[in-house]
């Protein structure tokens, strides 16, 4: 079981550069949990203290807004790739 | 999906403008292919695009509508050239440096084209003045620097039914979109509420490669130039991730949230204050802010108080110029850093220009330190004011 998650250059500061991780998981919620043992500073980067997405931080499961597909919930399956895309506002 | 753009494409061959002998010959090969040929180049002609922001997505969004020759391109920016900008803003040259942006632009734009009217409206875009310039174009090019103004562009895109081409940027990264037709999402839909102020580094303090912004701008005048002629797919219904380090641009499904605010119950029938919207400037119960002048500090320094002396920018910057004796703490992980402090000193705390400090300060006065300044200004003032020698970025 292997998910791909790719970090805007934004994040991958905060997992030593890595821009695409392997992690395993059974829904998109494990394999952040999976990332975020690997790379602490991520987790409140991604979720807030109560776990629940914030409104300026998306995720998309292959090309899905997971909030469309079941949350942190939506299972996952080998080879899914899981993007990460917070706002940016630059100009 | 069908582009949605009445104002334009509704108009019938009688009522476009014909084109001139010199601009069929300007435009032959735009001409020769028939997705476009004459009628779509009289539509180009008579478009009327406003492009918000004359900068790093303006300027190769306005250089490439105008040699395609769109009519009538608005352009709003109440800006200066700065020699900061040139690594990415390829509407104005070395020479163009203390200029208005907007002086600068019309200069290039009708040396590309002569055949385009250039409308400057030199403004800072605003709730009081958004509708009524969006109202007068046919489609708007966010080109914009600030999540304030993202949020205005798009209520007032939403408001006068007018199509955002979108486009974003930070470091590597960018993102594209068209927002705001009838059927699509708009950029609430995606982004219900912005980061919290100074959570989300801007362009000048976090940086962004000077080819990212020629990219992404080019792809907005694309769909810009695709909604005017009513053809191919628009990105409308999905965001284009554009990943300039691993060369791969790919789109992402985005869908009309029937909850937004905006687009969905429509129950924002106004424009607000974005300022507030985006936490800037709000004025709030927590305690002030604590401010200490460069020269201030400078004093304390040199009678050897005994100060914590903190630097919360990115490494690179700190790189770039630095104040001797403080300590480097990113503001991305200042607040892990919070117990290691030593609360029984004075501290101040520091950044470029003074906003990422702010938030530190606050931070430390959440978690109940009251003996906290922010230096006024930044290093950017120290630079002014005390050291010449520190370099200004």
């Amino acid at each position: 079981m292997s998910i791909t998650i790719h970090l805007p250059s934004v994040l991958a500061a905060h997992a030593g550069g890595t821009r695409a991780i392997e992690t395993g998981g059974a829904t998109v919620g494990t394999a952040l949990d999976q990332l975020v043992s690997r790379y602490p500073q991520l987790g409140p980067r991604l979720r807030d203290a109560h776990g629940a997405p914030y409104p300026f931080v998306t995720i998309y499961l292959n090309d899905e807004d997971v909030r469309l597909v079941g949350g942190f919930e939506a299972a996952v399956r080998d080879g899914d790739e899981v993007t990460i895309v917070p706002a940016v506002a630059g100009g | 999906m069908s582009a949605t753009l009445a104002p334009v494409t509704a108009q019938g061959g009688d009522a476009l403008p014909e084109l001139t002998r010199d601009e069929l010959v300007r435009y032959s090969r735009h001409l020769l292919l028939p997705e476009v040929g004459v009628e779509g180049q009289r539509k180009l002609k008579a478009a009327r695009v406003l492009l918000v922001g004359a900068g790093g997505l303006g300027s190769p969004a306005a250089l490439y509508l105008a040699a395609a020759g769109v009519g009538t391109l608005g352009i709003v920016d109440f800006d200066r050239v700065d020699v900061t900008n040139l690594h990415r803003q390829l509407l104005h040259g070395t020479h163009d440096v203390g200029r208005t942006k907007l002086a600068s632009a019309i200069d290039r734009l009708r040396a590309v084209n002569p055949h385009v009217v250039v409308e400057p409206h030199e403004l800072r875009l605003s709730a009081a003045n958004a509708l009524d310039l969006v109202g007068q174009y046919d489609l708007v090019v966010d080109g914009t620097d600030n999540f304030q103004t993202r949020y205005l562009v798009n209520d007032a895109c939403v408001l006068t039914g007018r199509p955002n081409v979108y486009g974003s940027i930070f470091r590597f990264d960018g993102q594209v979109s068209v927002f705001c037709t009838a059927d699509g999402p708009c950029y609430r839909c995606v982004y219900r509420e912005p980061p919290p102020a100074g959570l989300v580094p801007t362009c000048s303090e976090g940086g962004v490669l000077g080819i990212l912004p020629g990219i992404v701008g080019i792809l907005q005048a694309t769909e810009a130039i695709k909604l005017i002629l009513g053809i191919g797919e628009p990105l409308i219904g999905r965001l284009n991730l554009v990943d300039s380090l691993g060369a791969r641009q790919r789109s992402v499904k985005i869908r009309r949230d029937p909850t937004c605010p905006a687009c969905g119950t429509r129950e924002l029938q106004s424009l607000i204050d974005y300022d507030a919207f985006c936490g800037i400037g709000t004025p709030t119960a927590e305690a002030p802010v604590l401010e200490i002048t460069p020269r201030e500090l400078a004093e304390r320094l040199d009678r050897r108080d005994d100060l914590l002396l903190l630097d919360v920018r990115e490494p690179h910057e700190h790189a770039i110029a630095r104040i001797p004796g403080a300590r480097l703490i990113p503001l991305g992980t200042f607040a892990e850093a919070i117990d290691a402090l030593d609360r029984g000193r004075d501290i101040v705390i520091h950044c470029r220009s003074g906003v990422r400090s702010a938030n530190a300060v606050r931070q430390l006065q959440a978690a109940g330190v009251t003996r906290v300044w922010n230096l006024a200004g930044g290093i950017l003032r120290w630079a002014d004011d005390v050291d010449p020698t520190v370099a200004r970025y």
